[in-house]
């Protein structure tokens, strides 16, 4: 009747357990606040069934928090125990709960944080930005939203009914084979992963058509803004790199589930097949996370230096080169695989290489920022903070690059501290400089100024202290995912310094929730208009929050900025002529999203533990609610042009 | 004559059709991984048979011409669906379909006949890295006829009750590309499994 699982799935050891109970108490109160607020119809109404692409963005912006928390837990959890097992002590965590834990840490960062991040921020964006009023498949939106929170919910079930993989994030074979991790943790993560990279898949192919198709009149492509090439750059990379993910684990899974043969140690299977193929995702997915990050500071640097932007035809082909060489580097992940020295020599020099387009951009923004008459608001420190520890990153990865130092390197903590810094501060910089910029436009509030810049002191000091030491260490010959320190290494105080500055990155984290909190309660101190940095792009010509049809009347592009030429021609003397509105189609509501992506969730979660008659029932779940869904003619409303002419008036009178 | 044209063009120009378009990139980007995983795993047999000793050619072609034969008939239901309104176009439309259709299912069997035929010899895919790169390839291409298979079915029951809409020819011109796409696929796994390992 339920496979595989047991009452002994629940039981586990005193810190497992605690994240056990944080996870069901926190499922609990959210549960019991919705209930004692009587908030659930209005939950599914206006939120979870919503096809509005603002909303949609929101809620995966609230999803990647949440994973954040749990995902910063791992991290402090690891940190602590590589600052005290060390010598006679052995720490609080056994060694293979640690496993799990650098493992969770890492899908959850990449896959479940830095990913719907993105997408949150391409929602909330790239309608906006191009002048349209929804993306091309509002309904396949929110289903992808819904496919990548089953992935997220997937994971963290793993912490309260058996365990999760104890691989590391890419689960690279004969470990992660039956023979060898015989227990759940890897299908958790095969599954979690499979059923979000299928919403991935759906939302690149979303965006690409959004921008291809649905642009305003007059923008041509060398009028969109930075941020949309490079939006477009990355989705193009979702849909040539996540088919190889889907089959890469779908052939794991075969293996794990048929006793197939494709990675395994016996009958012609192949490890290294299976890191080749991973990481020909795997690479490309570095650059889909990080050409959209770049493009957002495309967008800050410019206003804030109150100048155009340097460079824009330089600024599309280096987006396109990087997008184009992210496919041609992905052995530099392994070159002790033994391929031979011509085959490195290719990879290292391709490596290189992609420095270069990143180079043109990095000198882009100086030169914009040059003769600029710079506004120091938080994005726009974020940006410095970028721009620090992007190049070291960078520099660090071009050492990387060459095969013979990385014979040294490989598998050691200069690597971890290499890609933290790249992701950190060559990515997640930027999504909090896009939330500080782009929140007033979202809510019509701005964020607390003053708690925003002492989260940034207090990220870029413990960022330091966090991973500074690694690089020290990883020179020293410290490797990675040590859950012991041998006393005669000398290492242990800079595993100290390292854990004390997750402390400073914690206390950054704190910072910005007592923003969010203090900047929420003085909302009505804060209010500003619908252009309050003085913006250049489209966003900033509708109301703050847009209403839902976004622009009242479509816009028509003259050229680059175009809402900056809307108002040089107004300060000109143009007077704008009096709207025309027009009656304007909306997709409704639906609940399928919810109900696909919860009978994948239970497809999911039946493959996990073998209980097969759950999963025929989620297979036919997904295909029949597909299908009703199918002969649905009316998913469309029309708000008519009395009721748009009625709402604009209401924004006037604010 | 005309207007048939821009109809046409209106709709192979449609952001659905645009889409499904990128969907098939995507669909190829995960053949060409499983492609490249029989390349390098077609050697390993480790004692299990090799590609020569279990392919059928003739079983292959049968299977081939089926295919080849549906997707003319997935074409001619689309050439009635887009010709100049006749009475009877609904009708003839869902016959292609279902024509093309029962094409499909012959196909499928055929392959799960040879699949069954290999096991029985006791040739599965537990045997060797070679024989699960098979069974993944061409099953993954099965898997998709069988999908489309489905597909083609709620969509004769769309054109069944809805008639030639302009949403329904929307639906048939996205399935029909679909559908030619696994035709192309299986030109490609003809060519490189079955022919190459017979050489």
């Amino acid at each position: 009747m339920f496979g595989l699982l047991t009452v002994n799935a629940f039981i586990h050891g005193p810190i497992e357990t605690f994240g056990q109970l944080m996870v069901v108490f926190g499922a609990l109160a959210v549960v019991g606040s919705i209930t004692y607020f009587k908030r659930w119809r209005w939950l599914f109404t206006e939120w979870l069934t919503s096809l509005d692409h603002k909303k949609i963005g929101i809620m995966y912006i609230i999803l990647s928090i949440l994973m954040l928390a749990r995902g910063f837990s791992d991290a402090l959890l690891l940190r602590g125990q590589q600052a005290i097992a060390v010598g006679p002590g052995t720490g609080y965590l056994a060694p293979d709960h640690f496993a799990q834990i650098f493992t969770a840490h890492g899908v959850i960062m990449i896959l479940f944080v830095a990913m719907p991040f993105m997408f949150g921020i391409l929602n909330l964006l790239v309608p906006l930005q191009i002048g349209a009023r929804d993306v091309a498949y509002p309904f396949l939106n929110n289903m992808s939203f819904w496919l990548t929170a089953a992935g997220g919910m997937l994971i963290n079930l793993s912490l309260v009914i058996g365990q999760f993989a104890a691989t590391g994030w890419l689960a690279y074979p004969p470990l992660s084979e039956l023979q060898y991790s015989p227990g759940v943790g890897v299908d958790y993560y095969i599954w979690a992963i499979q059923i979000a990279g299928i919403g991935t898949l759906l939302s690149g192919i979303n965006f690409l058509v959004t921008i291809i198709k649905m642009r305003a009149p007059g923008m041509t492509l060398m009028r969109m803004p930075i941020f949309i090439w490079t939006a477009l750059n990355s989705m193009a990379l979702v849909v040539f790199a996540f088919p190889i993910l889907t089959a890469t684990l779908a052939m794991l899974s075969l293996d794990r589930y048929m006793g197939m043969h494709f990675f395994t140690t016996n009958l012609g299977g192949n490890a290294m097949l299976y890191v080749n193929l991973i990481w020909a995702w795997g690479h490309p997915e570095v650059y889909i996370l990080a050409l959209p990050a770049f493009g957002i500071f495309s967008e800050i640097v410019p206003v804030f230096a109150q100048k155009r932007l340097f460079g824009y035809t330089s600024m599309v082909v280096a987006t396109i080169a990087i997008a184009f060489f992210s496919f041609m580097v992905w052995v530099h992940h392994f070159f002790t695989m033994g391929a031979g020295a011509d085959v490195n020599a290719f990879f290292g020099i391709m490596t290189m290489v992609i420095a270069i387009p990143t180079g043109v951009k990095i000198f882009n923004w100086l030169f914009t920022m040059f003769r600029g008459r710079i506004i120091f608001t938080t994005p726009m420190l974020w940006f410095m903070g970028f721009l620090v520890t992007f190049t070291i990153g960078g520099m660090a990865g071009v050492l990387m690059a060459i095969p013979g130092a990385d014979f040294e390197l490989h598998n050691s903590l200069f690597l971890v501290a290499h890609f933290h810094t790249m992701i950190i501060g060559g990515v997640l910089f930027n999504f909090f400089a896009a939330l500080t910029y782009w929140f007033p436009k979202v809510f019509g509030f701005t964020l607390n100024e003053r708690l925003g810049k002492w989260a940034f002191w207090l990220w870029i000091i413990g960022y330091s202290l966090a991973f500074i030491p690694l690089y020290v260490l990883g020179i020293m010959g410290a490797t990675r995912r040590l859950d012991y320190v041998d006393a005669s290494s000398g290492w242990h105080i800079l595993f100290v310094v390292a854990a004390v500055g997750a402390c400073v990155v914690a206390a950054a984290l704190l910072c910005q929730a007592l923003q969010l909190i203090v900047s929420i309660k003085q909302r009505n101190h804060h209010c500003v208009g619908n252009d309050p940095w003085n913006g250049r792009t489209l966003e900033w010509a509708t109301h703050s929050p847009p209403p839902v049809y976004n622009f009242a009347v479509i816009p028509y592009v003259h050229g680059r900025d175009a809402f900056w030429m809307q108002k040089e021609a107004v300060a000109k003397g143009h007077v704008p002529t009096e709207p025309k509105y027009e009656d304007i189609e909306m997709p409704k509501n639906t609940y399928a999203g919810l109900f696909i992506a919860g009978f994948a969730f239970a497809f999911g979660f039946a493959f996990v533990w073998h209980i097969w008659w759950l999963a025929i029932v989620g297979l036919v779940g997904v295909v029949l609610t597909i299908i009703i869904r199918s002969f649905n003619e009316n998913t469309e409303y029309t708000i008519t042009a009395a009721e748009v002419a009625a709402t604009e008036r209401s924004y006037k009178t604010v | 004559m005309s207007h048939k044209l821009t109809e046409t063009k209106d709709l192979t120009d449609d952001k659905v059709v645009f889409g499904l378009w990128l969907y098939i990139l995507s669909d190829c980007v995960l053949f060409a991984g499983l492609f490249a995983t029989y390349a390098v795993q077609h050697g390993q047999l480790f004692g299990g048979p090799a590609p020569s000793q279990i392919f059928d050619l003739q079983n292959v072609v049968i299977e081939t011409l089926l295919l080849l034969t549906s997707s003319f008939t997935c074409g001619l239901a689309v050439l009635f669906a887009f010709s100049e309104g006749k009475a009877n176009s609904t009708n003839k439309v869902v016959a292609m379909l279902g024509l093309t259709l029962l094409l499909g299912l012959a196909f499928v069997g055929l392959e799960l006949r040879e699949f069954h035929t290999l096991l029985l010899n006791g040739n599965s895919w537990q045997q060797s890295g070679f024989l699960s790169a098979f069974f993944t390839l061409v099953g993954t291409h099965g898997l998709h006829v069988t999908l489309g298979s489905l597909w083609m079915l709620v969509l004769m029951v769309h054109i069944y009750m809805r008639g030639i809409s302009t949403g329904n020819k929307r639906k048939l011109l996205a399935f029909s590309i679909f559908w030619h796409f696994l035709d192309i696929i299986w030109i490609f796994i003809f060519t490189f499994v079955y022919l190459f390992g017979l050489m």
